[in-house]
C-alpha cells in the first residue's frame, strides 16, 4: 500500500522560534501499517533527522500523541488505512498547546505542571490496621475510568480553552483530579473539591466543548469527570463562587424573560456552563478576552472583535436586567 | 555539579519503587531516566501480579515451588523464597499507595489464574496491570518531590577505584554531557527485548543497563534463557496479555483442535510459557498452523466479560488489527517477551561491582530461572526493587562521594565526538534489523548448534559493523539518531552475551530448548552460565559456570 505523509519539521538549532517546515514522504507500507509505522520509516529509512516520541507500539505508553489531519492521536493506533481517504495526504503535526521542542516532539512540562497541580496521590488519614482497604469493587472499577488515562497529552493538545488560557488546570489534570476525589480510600475529598472550586483554573473554566472526549484514546472523557465534579462541588457546598452563582443567576434570568437572543448561540453550543466564564471575562474586560480567554464557539480573530463586543454586551444586560 | 546519595537509572516499577524506599529513608535520591517514568515499559505489563496472600488461605511455599517449577529448577531458591514471601506484603502496600486492585464481592482484592500455577493468586487491574502500578509509584514519587532526569541518557557508569560513583549521561533535550555523581547506583534499566524481532517490548527496551554493568565488569547471568511469549500479534508482536488465557481463553489450530490438551492435559492452556509457545511452534511447524499462527479464541467468554476484564486486550484487537474478539479468534504466535538472564545480583540487589545494585528485568537474582512465569515479573520488580534500595541506602552511610573530576565527562566527549565525524557509513537500523532477524532465527523457539552457530556468524558480523555506524543527523538537541546509535551499541553486547550463553549450555532447560539435545542434564548443567565482558579473548567475551543454590526443592521431572 501507498502512504503520502505531509510531516511538520521544526529545528530549534537552525530556524526561528515559531517557524515551522513541511516535509512530504511517499513510502510503501503494510496495510495494517499505523502512521507510527511510517514515521518510523521515515526515521530509519529515509530521514534520520526526523525527532518524534514513541516507545510500547501499543497505545499503553502514551509517548506518540501526535496531530493527525488537525486532530490529536496517538499515532500507534491509527491506521493509515483509517486515517483519510485512499491515497490523500496524511498530515502530521507535533501536539497543540505545548511548545514544540524539535518536529514532533513537544515539551512535557505543560502537561505535567499541570498534573501536579492537583496533588495527584493518595491521601488517607489512616491506614488499614491489617491488609488493603476494603471497599466495593464497583467503587474501584468505576475509577479505572481515569486511571485508564496514559498522560498522552491529546486532550490537552486540543483543549479549546487552554487554547486561550493557559491557568485551565485542563482534561487530564482535573480527570486525575476526580480519580482521588472519587477514591473511597481517599480522605481529602471535600477539600480538593474546594481547590478545584476555588483556584483559577478549576473545574468551572471548561467550557463543555467535548474536544478532550472527542480526542482521549483511552475513553477517559475527561469532560464528563469535570461536569461530575461540578455537580459534586455544590454538593458538598461550594456555592459560594462565582462559577455557581453565576449559572444561577442566569438560569433565573432566561427563565424570567423566556428568551435567549444570542445567548443561545453561547448557550446551545458551549452549554450553560460556558456563559457563567464569558460574564467573568466581560468584567475582567473586553480587551483582555480578545487576547486569549475565548471559548471555542467565538472565533479568535480579531475582526470579529466588535460581534463578541455586542455578545458581551448582550450577556452584561441581561446579567443586570 | 549534579550529586546524589543514591541515583537510578530507569523509572519503571523496579526504579520507582526502590526510588520512593530510598526516598523514605531520608536519602538524596534522584532517577535518571531516557522516557519519562510514565513512559517506561512496565506499562506492558498486563495480566497481574503474583502473591500468596496466606490470610487467604495461600500459602507462599506453594508460589515458591510453582515458581521454581516454573524456572525448570534453575532459579536460585533462596531467592525465590524472599520473593514469596515478601510477596503478600509487597501487593498490599501497591493498594494502599492507590493502586486499583479488581476486588471480589466482600470488597476485598481479588485474583485471577495465571500459567504455571493451578491457584488463583494474581492480583490485577483489568488488563492494564503495569500501567496501573507504575502510574501509582509517579503518582508517590511526585509526593516525594522525587528528582528526576527526565530524557537523559546514560552513556556510562563512572567506576573510580572499582566502585561505581556515578554516571555521564547526555540530556537528552539539549544534546549536553553531564556527569551525575552518586554514592551508589541502582541499575533498573528493563529489559532487551529489541535484541530480537518481533519481539513485545517497546522500541526503548535496548538493554542499555545491561550493557552497561557489563562494561563495568559485572556478568550477565543466564543470557540464553529468553522468553518467548505464546500470544504476540501477527507481524508486529504486540502482546495478547496471558490473562486471556487465565480467564478461561484457548489455542486452536487450524483444524479447531484445542490443541494444549494434549501438550498439557493438567495445565492446558495455562501451562508455563516456554511450554506453551514451543506447543504453538510444533503445531506450525507440523503444518497446523495458519500463515505461521495459531488462534487465540475468546468468543466463548462474551462480549460484556472481555470488554469488563479484559478491555485492553478488546482495544488492541479492534484497533490494531480490525478483529472483535468476542466474535471471532485472533491469531497469534510465540515472540520474544522478557530476558530471564540479567546482570547478576545477589539477594540485596548487589553486584560484584561495589555502590552497583541492580533490580528488575537487567538484574537477574535470579527468581526466573529457565522461565518465568505470568505476573511474576512485576513481583520482581517491587521486592528487588525496595530491597536494593535498603542495601543501597545502608552501603551509602560508609562510602565517601566518587572525585568529581572532570576526566570521565572528557572522556565521554571524545568518544561522542569521534561518532559525530565519522564519515557516511553503517546505518544503526540497518544493523539492528539484520541482528534481530537473525537473533530469532538463532536463538528460537527450538534452537541447535548450527542455529545458535548462525546466530554467532550475525553478531561477529554485527560487531564488526557497530564501530563503523555514522550519523545523518549532526544536531544537538532531540538526536535520537545519536541516541540510537548508542543503543546499538548496547544491543550488540547483550546479543553477543546471549549468543556466548547459549551455545555453552549442552542441555535443554526451559526456554533454552535444543532440538539437538533435547534433556535436561541435573548433573552436569544444573548451573548458571555467567557471560563476563573479555577484552583479551577473541570474541571479547567469556563464559564461566556457578552452582545454582537449592534450598528445599530437589529437581524433579517438570511436567503440565
Ligand atoms: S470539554 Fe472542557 S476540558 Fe474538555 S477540551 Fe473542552 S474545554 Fe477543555
Ligand atoms: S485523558 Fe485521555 S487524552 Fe488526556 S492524557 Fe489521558 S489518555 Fe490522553
Amino acid at each position: 500500500m501507498q502512504a503520502k505523509l505531509k510531516v511538520s519539521r521544526y529545528d530549534p538549532e537552525t530556524m526561528g522560534q515559531g517557524q515551522q517546515r513541511w516535509d512530504e514522504f511517499e513510502l510503501d507500507v503494510h496495510p495494517n501499517a499505523t502512521v507510527l509505522d511510517a514515521l518510523i520509516q521515515i526515521r530509519e529509512e529515509v530521514d534520520g533527522t526526523l525527532a518524534l516520541r514513541c516507545a510500547c507500539r501499543a497505545s499503553i505508553c502514551g509517548s506518540c500523541g501526535m496531530r493527525v489531519n488537525g486532530d490529536a492521536k496517538l499515532v500507534c493506533k491509527s491506521r493509515i488505512a483509517d486515517v483519510g481517504e485512499e491515497g490523500a495526504t496524511i498530515v502530521v503535526e507535533p501536539m497543540g498547546n505545548q511548545a514544540v521542542i524539535k518536529d514532533l516532539v513537544v515539551t512535557l512540562d505543560t502537561f505535567f505542571d499541570k498534573v501536579r497541580q492537583v496533588d495527584p496521590y493518595l491521601q488517607p488519614d489512616s491506614e488499614p490496621e491489617q491488609g488493603e482497604y476494603v471497599a466495593s469493587d464497583e467503587s474501584m472499577v468505576n475509577l479505572l475510568t481515569a486511571m485508564n488515562c496514559i498522560m498522552c497529552g491529546a486532550c490537552v493538545s486540543d483543549c479549546t480553552v487552554l487554547e486561550v488560557d493557559e491557568a485551565f488546570i485542563g482534561p487530564a489534570a482535573l480527570a486525575k483530579a476526580w480519580r482521588f476525589v472519587e477514591d473511597p480510600r481517599d480522605d481529602q475529598r471535600d477539600a480538593r473539591l474546594e481547590e478545584l472550586n476555588d483556584v483559577e483554573g478549576g473545574i468551572w473554566d471548561c467550557t463543555r466543548c467535548f474536544k478532550c472526549v472527542e480526542v482521549c484514546p483511552k475513553d477517559v472523557a475527561p469532560m464528563d469527570r469535570i461536569m461530575e465534579m461540578r455537580d459534586m462541588a455544590i454538593e458538598a457546598g461550594n456555592t459560594n463562587t462565582s462559577g455557581y452563582r453565576h449559572t444561577e443567576s442566569f438560569n433565573k434570568s432566561v427563565k424570567k424573560h423566556g428568551r435567549l437572543d444570542e445567548a443561545r448561540l453561547a448557550v446551545e453550543s458551549a452549554g450553560y456552563t460556558n456563559v457563567p466564564r464569558l460574564i467573568d471575562l466581560a468584567e475582567i474586560g473586553v480587551k483582555s478576552v480578545l487576547k486569549g480567554k475565548m471559548p471555542p464557539i467565538v472565533p479568535h480573530k480579531a475582526d470579529e472583535k466588535e460581534k463578541i463586543t455586542r455578545i458581551f454586551e448582550k450577556v452584561e444586560s441581561e446579567r443586570g436586567s | 555539579m549534579y550529586k546524589h546519595d543514591v541515583l537510578i537509572i530507569g523509572a519503571g516499577l523496579a526504579g520507582l519503587r526502590a526510588a520512593v524506599e530510598a526516598t523514605r529513608l531520608g536519602l538524596d535520591v534522584a532517577v535518571i531516566s531516557k522516557v519519562h517514568p510514565v513512559r517506561s515499559h512496565s506499562n506492558a505489563a498486563q495480566g497481574g501480579i503474583n502473591a500468596p496472600l496466606t490470610d487467604r488461605g495461600d500459602d507462599w511455599e506453594g508460589h515458591a515451588l510453582d515458581t521454581i517449577k516454573g524456572s525448570d529448577y534453575l532459579a536460585d531458591q533462596d531467592a525465590v523464597e524472599i520473593m514469596s514471601t515478601e510477596a503478600g506484603d509487597a501487593v498490599i502496600e501497591l493498594e494502599r499507595m492507590g493502586v486499583i486492585f479488581s476486588r471480589g464481592d466482600d470488597g476485598r482484592l481479588g485474583t485471577r489464574r495465571f500459567g504455571g500455577q493451578l491457584v488463583a493468586r494474581t492480583f490485577f487491574v483489568g488488563a492494564i496491570t503495569g500501567s496501573a502500578i507504575l502510574h501509582v509509584l509517579y503518582e508517590q514519587a511526585l509526593k516525594y518531590g522525587l528528582n528526576t532526569y527526565e530524557e537523559w541518557f546514560v552513556t556510562d557508569l563512572i567506576i573510580e577505584d572499582g566502585r561505581c560513583v556515578g554516571v555521564v549521561a547526555l540530556d537528552i533535550k539539549t544534546g549536553e554531557l553531564h556527569s551525575i555523581w552518586a554514592k551508589s547506583v541502582i541499575m533498573a534499566a528493563g529489559g532487551a527485548g529489541r535484541v530480537f524481532e518481533p519481539s513485545t517490548n517497546a522500541i526503548i527496551c535496548t538493554g542499555d543497563g545491561l550493557a552497561l554493568a557489563w562494561r563495568a565488569g559485572v556478568p550477565m547471568m543466564d543470557m540464553e534463557m529468553v522468553q518467548y511469549h505464546p500470544t504476540t500479534l501477527a507481524r508486529t508482536g504486540i502482546l495478547l496479555s496471558e490473562a486471556a488465557r487465565g480467564e478461561g481463553a484457548h489455542l486452536l489450530n487450524s483444524e479447531g483442535e484445542r490443541f494444549m490438551l494434549k501438550y498439557a492435559p493438567q495445565y492446558e492452556e495455562l501451562a508455563s510459557r516456554d511450554v506453551v509457545s514451543r506447543s504453538e511452534q510444533t503445531e506450525i511447524n507440523e503444518g497446523r498452523g495458519i500463515d505461521g499462527n495459531v488462534l487465540l479464541d475468546l468468543r466463548h467468554l462474551g462480549r460484556e466479560f472481555i470488554e469488563d476484564r479484559l478491555g485492553y486486550l478488546q482495544e488492541v484487537a479492534v484497533e490494531f488489527v480490525g478483529i472483535d474478539l468476542a466474535e471471532q479468534p485472533i491469531p497469534v504466535r510465540p515472540g520474544v517477551h522478557y530476558i530471564m538472564g540479567g546482570i547478576k545480583t545477589d539477594v540485596d540487589g548487589a553486584t560484584i561491582v561495589p555502590g552497583l545494585y541492580g533490580a528488575g528485568e537487567c538484574a537477574n537474582v535470579s527468581v526466573h530461572g529457565a522461565n518465568r512465569l505470568g505476573a511474576n515479573s512485576l513481583l520482581d520488580t517491587v521486592v528487588f526493587g525496595r530491597r536494593s534500595a535498603v542495601h543501597a541506602a545502608d552501603y551509602v552511610k560508609s562510602v565517601d562521594a566518587g572525585s568529581g573530576s572532570d576526566e570521565h565527562l572528557k572522556a565521554t566527549k571524545a568518544r561522542m565526538q569521534s561518532i559525530f565525524d565519522r564519515e557516511p557509513n553503517e546505518n544503526w537500523a540497518a544493523i539492528r534489523n539484520y541482528m534481530a532477524n537473525e537473533m530469532t532465527k538463532g536463538i528460537g523457539v527450538f534452537r541447535d548448534q548450527s542455529s545458535m552457530e548462525g546466530a554467532k556468524a550475525a553478531i561477529d558480523d554485527v560487531s564488526a559493523r557497530v564501530p563503523k555506524m555514522s550519523l545523518q543527523n549532526k544536531g544537538k538537541v532531540f538526536n535520537t539518531d545519536l541516541i540510537f546509535t548508542l543503543e546499538m551499541e548496547f544491543m550488540a553486547d547483550v546479543a553477543k552475551a546471549i549468543v556466548h550463553s547459549a551455545l555453552t549450555r549442552k542441555e535443554s532447560r526451559g526456554a533454552h530448548f535444543r532440538t539437538d539435545i533435547t534433556e535436561r542434564d541435573d548433573e552436569n548443567w544444573l548451573k548458571h552460565t555467567l557471560a563476563y565482558q573479555d577484552t583479551d579473548s577473541e570474541d571479547g567475551v567469556r563464559v564461566e559456570t556457578s552452582p545454582v543454590t537449592i534450598t528445599k526443592w530437589e529437581p524433579v521431572k517438570r511436567v503440565y
